[in-house]
């Protein structure tokens, strides 16, 4: 089967001062022709690496890939170069230069490709195309560097973390732009720390988390693997205004609950049928005489399987990332 | 003919972003001219320096002084021997003369001026005091566009302006490229690396073409500075010199990864090259024993030839060894660039 994009037991080591870090530990990815696939995971978990070892511009310390069913060297890393579109984390392209003008000196170097003006009005930038790219908003700095990416045509286009920092307005109109891909049968690489991004956009997701895959599969699958659909907080209300005093376990026990959890001063249960968990625990609220304080359902989303999985939130920034 | 060509894309960039920041054009341009100018002003002939002479006073000061104030070319005051000897001193005389038993003269024989003064004082005094003469003699005074200072600044300005753009115009774009992460996009790219190197070196000789223009122009027009030598000569060997500092730019720039870093090292490279190469005065005023270091500047070569051509008429096959010297700089510079440049 053909893999537009494929790595087994990828290792990179970055010797950073006697101490070795290593920010891949050993991934095996397979990405599909024509799917969106997208590596989920805290900063720092290594999903850039990944990437830009994928990408050519880092060289894995063991392991190997795979691109459009080529390896980079030589001959091949130009052919792959030709075929694949880019989107670094941050990049900060000519100032002094228009829009049309970044897009046309980016269109030369491949041999074949869309033209500029065409790919200017696939990221709606064409009132923009005569702008200098310096006086453009993060939004559509953004936008312009996913056309420098499309404007190859790519068979494959990698994102690394294009919605980073955006508003959720020019959140929404990157993810157009992506989900075009996947309806043109073109594969899409992304990463992300955004669940719902990842939720949305995904057919498959691999959750990263020090540099190893914790989790692959659908985002529906995930979901489902941490059993249950819904997610049931609360908060108790304490005489003395202290924060949990009965232990999450007390809750376990509750009909269709899969997962009991203390989680900041409240509650969180993992529920497949809240219309029978939600009556079991007001009734054993009142018969233990806690009151409660807050209580919400909602939908479970990838945050609880990364959470479920780690034991943390995605976005916690004091992760001890090495 | 494809439609998009990288090295067209490449060049028109360089040369669009160069021309859209009024900052680049004046310090590439609009500094150097004003230099040029100002120097110009400031060092064009002057009328015949007179000679501050004190005269230390005695019954036959007065004297003196008349015989002084006849022949001209002095200005003589007589003043209390005490305050002759420190402004002496203070190098606001160049001489004293106290008439005793026999002429004196208190004077710096170091000093220029003051040696000078010493021969001229005697000539007139002996003269005026009935020294004849053993032989008539005749002057002819000849001060020529040619033999001026602002003949020699002229080409020396060409060459360091020829230098600092190179250096400035290859090192600091390549440097503020790698910092914004954008060699790194461009790596990423089917972009080949020589036809971005090509647009790199081609932008600068378009830009050495101004450059060119402005100062030689400024010393012609202005200055009534004369062109001995051919033209085409002349923009030969500013390409050449262009060429060489771009590959020594590309080489600075081959690592560095912060702009400080950058412009430190430009200066490292630049600052012997301003002191020895001959700039705004001769480089062979320093010892022989610096001679070697100083004839191996790329620098001191690309300012002989300018000079050669434009002040002595010289051809550019007087100038093979110098271009050689020259090429040898580009050349190694940009093998050594190629091999260490990273592009991340």
């Amino acid at each position: 089967m053909a893999f537009a994009a494929y790595c087994r037991d990828l290792y990179k080591r970055y010797d950073a001062r006697k101490k070795a870090v290593d920010a891949v530990n050993g991934i095996t990815l397979e990405v599909h022709e024509g799917e969106c696939f997208g590596l989920l995971g805290p900063n720092g978990a290594g999903k850039t690496t990944t990437v830009e070892i994928f990408e050519g511009l880092l060289t894995q310390t063991s392991g190997h890939v795979e691109v459009l069913g080529r390896q980079w060297s030589g001959r091949d890393a130009d052919e792959i170069r030709q075929r694949i579109g880019i989107s670094l984390q941050d990049t900060k392209l000519n100032d002094k230069l228009t829009v049309l003008e970044t897009l046309t000196l980016f269109r030369s170097f491949y041999r074949t490709g869309r033209e500029p003006e065409s790919t200017i009005d696939m990221v709606s930038l064409d009132e923009k195309a005569n702008a200098f790219v310096g006086k453009l908003s993060g939004g559509q700095k953004q936008r312009l560097a996913v056309a420098c990416a499309l404007v190859g045509d790519p068979e494959l286009l990698f994102l690394d973390e294009p919605t980073t920092g955006l508003d959720p307005q020019s959140r929404r109109e990157l993810w157009d732009i992506i989900r075009e891909q996947r309806d043109r049968a073109r594969t899409t690489l992304i990463t992300t720390h955004y669940m719902d991004e990842a939720q949305r956009l995904c057919d498959r997701v691999a959750v990263v988390d020090h540099g190893k895959v914790i989790a692959l599969g659908s985002p529906d699958e995930l979901i489902r693997q941490i059993g249950g659909e819904h997610v049931i907080e609360f908060d108790l209300i304490h005489s003395d205004g202290q924060g949990s005093v009965v232990g999450a376990d007390l809750f376990q026990g509750l009909p269709s609950v899969n997962a009991a959890r203390a989680e900041g001063g409240g509650y969180s249960l993992t529920v497949s049928e809240p219309h029978r968990a939600l009556p079991a625990l007001i009734t054993l609220l009142q018969s233990r005489q806690l009151e409660l304080g807050r209580l919400a359902t909602r939908h479970v989303s990838l945050e609880d399987v990364f959470v479920t999985l780690t034991g943390r939130h995605l976005r916690d920034e004091e992760i001890s990332s090495n | 003919m494809k439609k998009y060509h990288p090295i067209k894309e490449l060049l028109l960039g360089r040369m669009r972003t160069f021309y859209r920041e009024p900052e680049a054009i004046f310090w590439t341009y609009g500094f150097p001219l004003i230099l040029t100018i100002l120097l110009g002003i400031a060092f064009r002939n002057r009328p015949q320096e007179v000679i501050d002479v004190d005269i230390a006073d005695g019954p036959a000061a007065a004297g003196i002084k008349s015989h002084l104030d006849d022949a001209g070319g002095f200005v003589a005051h007589v003043r209390p021997t005490a305050e002759c000897t420190e402004r002496l001193r203070l190098g606001k005389s160049a001489i004293v003369v106290e008439r005793g038993d026999k002429l004196e003269y208190a004077f710096d024989p170091t000093r220029p001026d003051s040696a000078l003064a010493r021969a001229r004082l005697d000539d007139v005094l002996q003269r005026a005091l009935g020294r004849a003469d053993a032989v008539a003699t005749a002057d002819r005074e000849i001060t020529e566009p040619g033999a001026r200072y602002i003949d020699f600044l002229v080409p020396g300005l060409l060459g360091m302006n020829l230098m600092g753009g190179g250096l400035w115009g290859i090192g600091f774009v390549v440097t503020d490229m790698r910092v914004r992460n954008l060699l790194r996009r461009l790596v990423a790219t089917p972009m080949r690396k020589p036809h971005f190197l090509l647009a790199l070196i081609g932008g600068r000789l378009v830009f050495t073409i101004p450059e060119l223009l402005f100062i030689l122009g400024a010393g012609v027009f202005l200055f009534d500075v004369r062109v001995s030598g051919g033209w085409l000569a002349i923009v030969v060997i500013a390409f050449v010199g262009s060429v060489s500092f771009a590959g020594l730019g590309l080489l600075i720039a081959s690592r560095a990864k912060r702009i400080e870093t950058i412009s430190g090292l430009m200066n490292l490279v630049m600052l012997p090259m301003w002191l020895f190469s001959g700039i705004f005065f001769s480089s062979e005023k320093f010892p022989d024993a610096f001679q070697p270091f100083i004839q191996a500047l790329p620098l001191t070569q690309l300012n002989d030839a300018l000079r050669s051509i434009i002040l002595e008429g010289g051809t550019l096959a007087d100038q093979a060894m110098r271009l050689l010297i020259l090429m040898a700089w580009g050349g190694l510079s940009f093998l050594l660039a190629l091999k260490w440049f990273r592009w991340t």
